[in-house]
This record gives structure tokens, C-alpha cells and sequence, in this order.
């Protein structure tokens, strides 16, 4: 048993690695412009992990194809939580991987923009970003999590249920937070509303008795009446 | 035994390289500006089954173009102001697959935009060695409830969607419900005002022009 495990170290750590680099070459990728922000909004509970790689690439004129970007050329990533305020601001090379925790339930903001200020390096053309965003459950490293607690495939397994029924009910909770929210909401348009038409029906009322005596004091005043 | 180990090597090694084929599913909310053109590219290998899904969160009418097109230029997918849709397909191709959103239809109002595009199966937790054997029936339970699981997880992305959708409405009404009835009240009394000093001004007049023509 012991031998099989000193041999497995290694191995994970190859196998490990390479799903990490590969895991890079095909994820979704989109085109920024020189000066272009592109945000993203991620609507998480509370204690929530979030995990973002990216890739940059820029047009090569030369050969016509897209090249791993220049050194000096790195986003900027800036993460904003629900009150707006900035959690995370730092700026990263041509490949990074930013991680942030949630403390408060609501919709967080990642914002990407590219350093770039040399206008000459873009050339007019687009920067490609690969992005992966993992949130909560997803962003888990299984083989990491098996190595370090020397867990079975079938104890892997059973903490992988038991992270996704922790997702499901910190999502709840937040579903009800969020609920009670709604219900605030609409109770209070449905109190403007009801306040509203009593108070119009008092002005009209009063406009009307106010016009009334106001115009018949005037015709008196001017013995038409 | 070092052969051994070092094939056991090589085999973990192109097993890694055959998982990477299939890559994990992206899931992102982004905003869309007014007049704007949102795209997002994906290389795919032939014979991948693919699923699209898209849903509006916030945002004028709630809905947006969407078009998806294969390698070729081929559109797959043409839709146009769709609040939500998924779509499914098989690559028929290898190479990269492009879906755009679209507001170009709308002046004003800027649209966030919720999209899951899943590309393939979820690669498997633990790539062992024992892929020979069949797996225990513990083993199939559990993935059995890890499928119902993020069945479960999906529909509850779809069901903060809408009620993400339900409060941007709400919130709405509640802004315009109280802007209009400071508005109504501005505009009750000034034209009560008006009527009662456009009446006296018609009386004032007739008398002046009465006295003039008098002398």
C-alpha cells in the first residue's frame, strides 16, 4: 500500500499540472478593445469562493494570428461587492488567476481592462481574453482536496455531495434574504400607491373648493354677481 | 518495475490530455450597452454535445438577439428579442464556434445578459487507474445524486434569474410610482393656479376695454 502511494505522488502532481495548463487552452474567450472595461456580474451568497483565470493573446500583424501577449501588457482586475464597495484591485500579468471570498450576499462586479498605454501596442486591433470563472462548488480542487486528505474515490466523491448540498443551501438562505427584500419593495409601492390616492382626492377636493370661493369672492368683488 | 511505473506515467498522462478534451461548461453574467454587440468565441472538437442557454436579467423589455454560428460562418442559432431560450447541438465541425448577443435594436436601455454555455460532460473527479472496473454501487449512487444535485443547482440559477428579473421590475414600479405622484401633484396645482388667474385676467380685461370704449 505504501509503495503504491509514494508512486502515486508524482503522478497526481504530473496529472495535476497538466489539467491545470490544460484546462487554460480551451476555455471561452471574447475581444477587448485599448481602453474597453468589460464587467461581469456574479450573483452569490455569503462565504462564497469565487476563482477567475484568464489568458490573454494579441493580434500579430505579421503572421495574422493571434500570439501570446507581451510582458508588459496586464489587466487590470477590480472586484466590487454588493455596497459597492472595492474588495479586490490589483493588477495582474498577461495570465493571472484572481480569487476573492464573498462577505455579503448580493451581485458582485469583476471588472477586466487591459494596463495598456502604449496605443501603439494594440495597432488597432483586439485583445483576445480567455476567462473562466468558477464560483462556490465549482471552484473546488478535486484531485488537490484527495491528495492533501489522502481520501478514497469513494470518500472524494461523498465530499464533493457534501460541498454542492452546502452550495444549495447557503443559495437559500440567500433566496430568502432576498425574498424578504422583494416583499419590502412591493409592500412599500403598495403603500404609495394607497397613500397617494387619498392624498390626490384630498387636493382635488380642496382645489376645488378653493377655486370656487376664491372665484365667487372675485365676481362679488366685481358686482357681476 | 520502473517501465511499469514510468507506462502508469504515461497512461495518467494521456488520460489528463483526453480529459482536457472535455472542458467544463462557462457560465457569466454580463451588461450589455445600448447599440451593443456582445461575442464570445469557443474552440469545440467534432462530435462534442453542446447546450446553450440564455436569459435576460435586467433591462428594458427584456430581451436580445442571439445568434450562433459554427466554423464555416454557418448560423446554427438565429433568434431575435428573445427573453430566454436553450439551444443544443453537436459540433459538426472541429474549430471555433461564435454566439453573439445583440441591443442593437434598442436606444436607451443597457441589458445584463445571463448565458451558460456548456461544451461536453463534466470531466470525471478522480482520473484513477481502476477505469477497467465497473463502478461499486456506492459509486453509482453517488453519482447518481451529484447529477440530480446540479440539476437541482441549475434550477435554482433559473429561479434567482427571474426573481432577480421580478425585483428589477418591482423596483422600477416603486421609482416610477413615486415620481409620478410628486409629478401629478406639481401639475394639479399649477393648472388649478392657472385656471383660476387665466379667469380673473379675462374679467379684468373686458372691464378696461369697457371703460376705454366708454370714454
Amino acid at each position: 500500500m505504501v509503495i503504491v502511494r509514494e508512486r502515486e505522488g508524482p503522478c497526481l502532481f504530473s496529472v495535476l499540472l497538466l489539467n491545470v495548463l490544460c484546462s487554460f487552452v480551451s476555455a471561452l474567450y471574447f475581444h477587448i478593445g485599448e481602453t474597453e472595461k468589460k464587467c461581469f456580474i456574479e450573483e452569490i451568497p455569503d462565504e462564497t469562493m469565487i476563482i477567475g483565470n484568464y489568458r490573454t493573446q494579441l493580434y500579430d500583424k505579421q503572421t495574422a494570428e493571434y500570439l501570446p501577449a507581451t510582458q508588459g501588457l496586464g489587466m487590470f482586475v477590480e472586484v466590487k461587492d454588493p455596497d459597492d464597495k472595492v474588495i479586490l484591485s490589483r493588477q495582474y500579468g498577461s495570465e493571472g488567476r484572481f480569487t476573492f471570498t464573498s462577505h455579503t450576499p448580493g451581485e458582485h462586479q469583476i471588472c477586466l481592462h487591459s494596463n495598456s498605454s502604449k496605443f501603439s501596442l494594440f495597432a488597432g486591433g483586439m485583445l483576445r481574453v480567455h476567462l473562466d470563472i468558477q464560483v462556490g462548488e465549482h471552484a473546488n480542487n478535486y484531485a488537490e482536496i484527495a491528495a492533501k486528505d489522502k481520501l478514497t474515490e469513494l470518500q472524494l466523491r461523498v465530499r464533493q455531495l457534501v460541498e454542492q448540498v452546502d452550495q444549495i443551501q447557503k443559495e437559500q438562505n440567500y433566496q430568502r434574504y432576498r425574498e424578504e427584500r422583494f416583499r419590502q419593495t412591493s409592500e412599500s409601492t403598495n403603500q404609495r400607491v394607497l397613500w397617494w390616492s387619498i392624498v390626490q382626492t384630498l387636493i382635488l377636493v380642496a382645489i376645488g373648493i378653493w377655486q370656487m370661493r376664491h372665484l365667487k369672492s372675485f365676481f362679488e368683488a366685481k358686482k357681476l354677481v | 518495475n520502473m517501465m511499469y511505473g514510468s507506462l502508469r506515467v504515461l497512461l495518467q498522462v494521456l488520460w489528463a490530455q483526453l480529459l482536457c478534451g472535455w472542458v467544463l461548461g462557462s457560465e457569466l453574467t454580463f451588461e450589455l450597452p445600448d447599440n451593443a454587440k456582445q461575442c464570445f468565441y469557443e474552440d469545440i472538437i467534432m462530435g462534442t454535445k453542446c447546450t446553450l442557454e440564455f436569459q435576460v436579467v435586467t433591462g428594458g423589455h427584456y430581451d436580445v438577439d442571439c445568434r450562433l454560428e459554427d466554423p464555416d460562418g454557418t448560423t446554427l442559432y438565429k433568434e431575435m428579442k428573445k427573453q430566454y431560450d436553450s439551444f443544443t447541438f453537436t459540433a459538426a465541425k472541429n474549430g471555433t464556434y461564435k454566439f453573439c448577443f445583440s441591443n442593437e435594436f434598442s436606444t436607451f436601455t443597457h441589458k445584463t445578459v445571463y448565458f451558460d454555455f456548456q461544451v461536453g460532460d463534466d470531466p470525471p473527479l478522480f482520473p484513477n487507474e481502476n477505469r477497467v472496473t465497473a463502478l461499486t454501487q456506492m459509486e453509482s449512487a453517488c453519482v447518481s445524486i451529484h447529477e440530480a444535485l446540479k440539476s437541482v443547482i441549475d434550477y435554482q440559477t433559473h429561479f434567482r434569474l427571474r426573481e432577480a428579473q421580478g425585483r428589477s421590475r418591482a423596483e422600477d414600479l416603486n421609482t416610477r410610482v413615486a415620481f409620478w405622484s410628486i409629478g401629478e401633484a406639481i401639475i394639479l396645482l399649477v393648472v388649478s393656479i392657472s385656471q383660476v388667474v387665466l379667469l380673473r385676467s379675462f374679467f379684468s380685461d373686458k372691464k378696461t376695454t369697457t371703460t376705454r370704449v366708454g370714454s
